[in-house]
């Protein structure tokens, strides 16, 4: 298979990235390891766009943060995904940490950071009152804001595959050969040939630049564990709080997702493993106790999951995007941390730019659709409009999902959109199905049935998420 | 909008006895909301034997005892919608449900009873920490896989409490060739029956450890193994003490909660520790003309005291629908002294019949008085062989005992040892 | 020989310990009624269990259907049984108490249905 673009990583990066370049008559592929797009750091993050003050002036991290931010609403809009602008503070828990809330208005500014100031306990208090006794001061972002990044990446990904970009999934990358003016490109899936290769394998970005002989990055994994709270507790912060940030990273935070749920975490342990996504005791521990500083009626009772991720965190303390040295036609975006997610229109953006200089005249597409219709989410409707809906396809009347008042007709929908769901979890990012108190424990069955039979295979051939994680084995008799 | 004298919502055991005892009092127009394709609720899958001991003085598999009140119902004129999911009720009666045959349905009813069951504990809320592969899910669930759909969700199995659902499972698990390694118990005893340690763990040599814990799972598809550890007095794992064992299945049965997702839309005040809604001895929760009966109220260990408690609601539904539910003086009930709750939480002084109320203790006693106090009077008092946690006790407040209090009373149960 | 048990016949689970010599039970110990006598010296000469499990549907609206044992079965043939249900199969439509096997390796139990399945 020939291509004039393979893009390697679907994580949130590559998806925007990919569609970026749907804009174009090109060829391009985006190959994912995983059987999904989403799988690596974009489905576990603090789900943040950080409004661009905690970036050192004049990096790439800060230019990009604060052009991602702008981008963000507009991409958003076209791919139908909520954004929530809730703002953020970033808290002091003593008179000692004031100038570092200082230092951070001031870095915002020269940032272009808009509507930075700085609150006191009694302003803080009025607007989150769930805050900790030893909060003295925020510094509060009205521009931060919460977006769910797995949804930004299925969504950019839908939207590429529906403008003609072709999305390879179980597509692992072991070797690259480098060409005259192309890239043979050995995977799982066979031999691909691309012209250019984008590298936004996040963690394993070093590993897939060193396969042409780049050992320019070097990235160091740093280990985030999160706790993400039943939505009876999404009222605890009415926006992102933070902590003062260190050396490891923002800190742990407190914020409400998208979905209405609580979100508090990461801890930050470097390790070696960038696909060991293990959570441990300790860090669960660090991140409860941290939380609690800031909002002291976080509880683990409502606690409806754990997990952790990677952030690919590069020893060069910045992102890097460019052409190799080794080879121009060959374009690392790499060590996209925090605020990755926030910068990645704006990334996919300067990649695009790029990739246009590079290739020269390549010419734009008459009929790029930048819309992803809205998917239909039942639970958000009134009853005229779910009656409406019912009455087109009975799917919709069926509730498989009792905790997010899911339908079936909303996991068929999943399973057959561009790039659809492929596996228990993929239904689970696209609908919410099974992502509520009971964790899948009604409705994990019958999502495996509704999948095997719309994908026509055995239910015992159906995975959690793809390689061995098969839920069930085989038949008792 | 379709008007029904009485929505049931929930056709497990409870709702299909508090429906059959509705009519069996006379009420004309009911109907039964079920989310499921069959009536029977969590029973159908609970193939063992063990049900209906006292109600039917017989032992009865799940599908049996459930099997009975379905021909029951069957043979009424109340109204089934099977498939079918409640996805609001209003605070004027007024039942919202959607299925894939009639759209959305609206029911005006003049009595609710909520009967939808329990849910399991999920792996979130125990911050097991380590990977998250395919392999880790509850007992519940994976007795859905082997008795209902047909598959071996797995073949070296790990299971983690040791409530009746975990020991019964453990025993499945091993009669259909799996290799169950060990039942571990967070607390120094058992949640489960005697007759369920014996019978599903004892027979296959199934070792059960107590004040014993799952702290990791391992494996990135699939489960590979969990690391246990033993726990101090104060259920924190002891270092030194874990042990990794290979296994690619976790099985969870760490508790049950009340699914009152519904009652919380409408506004009912729950119990904070049964988890269910706060009622009368007749089951009516403090909205009026909304009941509540089975799990939903409280879990219970005994479907027959589903049945019992269903009943009363029924014929409670079925007063209040007639208009016969008088008002009342209420006062309160109140566990103390090792008695963690009490259902009904309040009770009507003007009642002329005799009240039980129910109750769990926190800890095992042996030999121990349970003893019923109100307004300084010492009510009954009786010596118990055995009290413990797993198994749900009654004591009956008589009319006479009634007769004596006033507006300000208050009943406690306690133990003395 | 001392043997030591586990009374089941009710909550308080009395630890029983039996004597007993060349199959003879000598005495029963432990126990605080008479039912514990009577569980310790069943389940030393003829130890009995309910079996339950399923049974491969054919034509059902289920791909099997659960069964028991009309009697207790003999513990030690409990495998034995499962062997032999495993490989039965039954057509829907199928009724509570529907015999599958009967007389299950002499035992005396049937092997019944219990539930119901009207089929496709």
């Amino acid at each position: 298979m020939k291509y004039d673009v393979a893009v390697i990583g679907a994580g949130v990066v590559g998806s925007l990235i990919t569609r970026e370049l749907s804009k174009y008559n090109l060829k391009v592929a985006l190959l994912e390891r995983a059987n999904d797009c989403a799988m690596g750091a974009t489905k576990a993050n603090s789900a943040i766009v950080h409004a661009g003050f905690d970036a050192k002036p004049g990096s790439l991290k800060a230019k990009l943060n604060v052009r991602g931010v702008e981008l963000m609403k507009t991409t958003c809009e076209e791919l139908n995904v909520p954004l929530k602008n809730i703002g953020a503070f970033v808290v002091a828990f003593s008179e000692e940490e004031i100038p570092h809330l200082e230092e951070l208005l001031e870095r915002g500014k020269e940032n272009g950071v808009p509507g930075l100031e700085i609150v006191y306990r009694d302003e803080l208090v009025k607007r989150e009152p769930n805050i900790g006794e030893k909060a003295v001061a925020a510094l509060y972002a009205p521009t931060s804001s919460i977006v769910c990044p797995y949804e930004l990446t299925i969504a950019g990904v839908e939207n590429a595959v529906t403008n003609g970009a072709e999305f390879l999934r179980n597509c692992e990358v072991k070797a690259i050969k480098q060409n005259s003016d192309s890239f043979t490109l050995d995977t799982t899936l066979g031999e691909i040939e691309a012209s250019l290769v984008i590298n936004a394998a996040g963690v394993h970005s070093g590993k897939v630049a060193e396969m042409i002989g780049d050992t320019s990055i070097e990235i160091k994994p740093r280990r985030g564990d999160y706790y993400l709270l039943d939505k009876s507790q999404g009222a605890l912060a009415f926006s992102t709080i933070f902590q003062c940030p260190t050396k490891m990273g923002k800190g742990v935070l407190v914020s409400p997702t998208v979905d209405g749920n609580l979100i508090v975490g990461p801890s930050a342990i470097e390790h070696n493993d960038g696909d060991n996504v293990e959570t441990t005791a300790e860090g669960l521990q660090s991140v409860y106790n941290s939380a609690t500083k800031s909002i002291p009626a976080v509880s683990l009772r409502n606690a409806i999951t754990s997990f952790s991720g990677n952030r690919a965190h590069c020893t060069a303390d910045d992102f890097i995007i460019g052409s190799s040295e080794k080879n121009k036609n060959f374009i690392n975006v790499a060590g996209i941390e925090s605020p990755g997610l926030s910068s990645a229109p704006a990334i996919a953006e300067m990649v695009r730019e790029l990739v246009v200089s590079l290739m020269g005249d390549i010419e734009k597409k008459s009929n790029f659709n930048p819309q992803r219709p809205a998917p239909v989410r039942f639970r958000e409707m009134t009853s005229a409009q779910r009656e409406r809906l019912i009455e087109k396809n009975k799917a919709y009347g069926r509730i498989v999902c009792r905790c997010e008042t899911i339908t079936e007709g909303e996991i068929i929908d999943a399973i057959h959109a561009p790039a659809g769901a492929r596996d228990v979890d993929g239904v689970k990012r696209r609908t919410r199905a099974g992502m509520g108190r009971c964790q899948g424990g009604f409705c994990g069955s019958k999502v495996v049935e509704i999948l095997a039979r719309e994908l026509n295979v055995p239910v015992n051939t159906i995975t959690k998420f793809g390689g061995n994680s098969n839920i069930m084995y085989d038949k008792t008799k | 909008m379709l008007n029904y004298d009485l929505v049931v919502v929930g056709g497990g055991p409870a709702g299909m006895a508090a429906a059959l005892k509705a009519k069996e009092e006379g009420v004309e127009k009911i109907v039964i909301l079920e989310r499921a394709e069959t009536l029977g609720g969590i029973l159908e899958q609970c193939i063992h034997t063990g049900f209906g001991l006292h109600y039917f003085g017989e032992e009865l598999s799940g599908p049996e005892y459930a099997g009975r009140f379905i021909a029951e119902v069957e043979k009424t004129d109340i109204d089934v919608y099977l498939d079918t999911m409640v996805l609001d009720v209003s605070k004027d009666n007024v039942v919202t449900a959607v299925n894939n045959k009639d759209g959305l349905i609206k029911i005006q009813a003049v009595a609710v009873v909520l009967a939808m069951g329990c849910r399991e504990r999920p792996r979130g809320a125990l911050s097991i920490a380590g990977s998250r592969p395919a392999g880790v899910m509850t007992a519940g669930t994976a007795q859905k896989y082997v008795n209902i759909d047909g598959y071996m969700p797995g073949k070296k199995v790990v299971i983690l409490g040791s409530g009746d659902i975990g020991l019964i499972m453990a025993r499945r698990m091993t009669l259909e060739g799996a290799e169950v390694k060990v039942v571990c118990e967070l607390m120094p005893y058992s949640g489960g029956l005697k007759r369920n340690i014996v019978q599903c763990l004892d027979d296959f040599g199934i070792p059960l450890r107590l004040s014993c814990t799952v702290i990791a799972t391992h494996g990135k598809d699939r489960l590979e193994g969990v690391t246990i550890a033993n726990v101090d007095e104060h259920l924190k794992p002891i270092p030194g003490t874990e042990q990794y064992i290979e296994c690619d299945t976790l099985l969870l049965s760490v508790g049950l909660i009340p699914e009152n997702e519904l009652s919380n839309g409408v506004g009912i005040e729950l119990d904070r520790v049964t988890g269910g809604p706060t009622v009368d001895e007749y089951r009516e929760t403090l909205h009026k003309g909304i009941f509540a009966c089975g799990n939903v109220l409280q879990v219970h260990d005994l479907v027959d005291y589903v049945t019992e408690e269903s009943k009363i609601a029924g014929k409670g539904a079925a007063d209040y629908i007639f208009g016969k539910k008088q008002e009342g003086t209420y006062i309160n009930t109140k566990g103390v002294n090792g008695v963690r709750y009490i259902v009904p939480q309040r009770v009507n002084i003007k009642n002329e019949e005799d009240v039980k109320l129910y109750f769990r203790v926190g800890q095992v006693y042996k030999g121990a008085k349970v003893v019923v106090e109100c307004d300084g009077n010492i009510l009954s008092s009786k010596k118990k062989v055995m009290l413990a946690p797993g198994e749900m006790e009654n004591v009956t407040i008589t009319p006479e005992m009634l007769k004596n209090m006033n507006e300000n009373s208050e009943i406690t149960v306690r133990i003395e040892e | 020989m001392k043997k030591n048990l586990i009374c089941v016949s009710c909550p308080l689970g009395c630890p029983i310990e039996v004597e007993i010599e060349n199959g003879e039970i000598l005495s029963v110990a432990g126990n605080t009624c008479k039912r514990g006598d009577k569980y310790a010296r069943d389940e030393l000469t003829n130890p009995v269990r309910s079996l339950t499990t399923t049974v491969k549907l054919f034509d059902g609206n289920l791909p099997v259907v659960p069964v028991k044992s009309s009697k207790p079965v003999p513990k030690d043939k409990m495998f034995e049984c499962m062997k032999l249900i495993n490989e039965a199969t039954i057509k829907a439509p199928v009724k509570i108490g529907d015999v599958v096997i009967s007389d299950i390796l002499g035992t005396g139990a049937d092997i019944v249905v219990t539930n119901n399945d009207s089929g496709k």
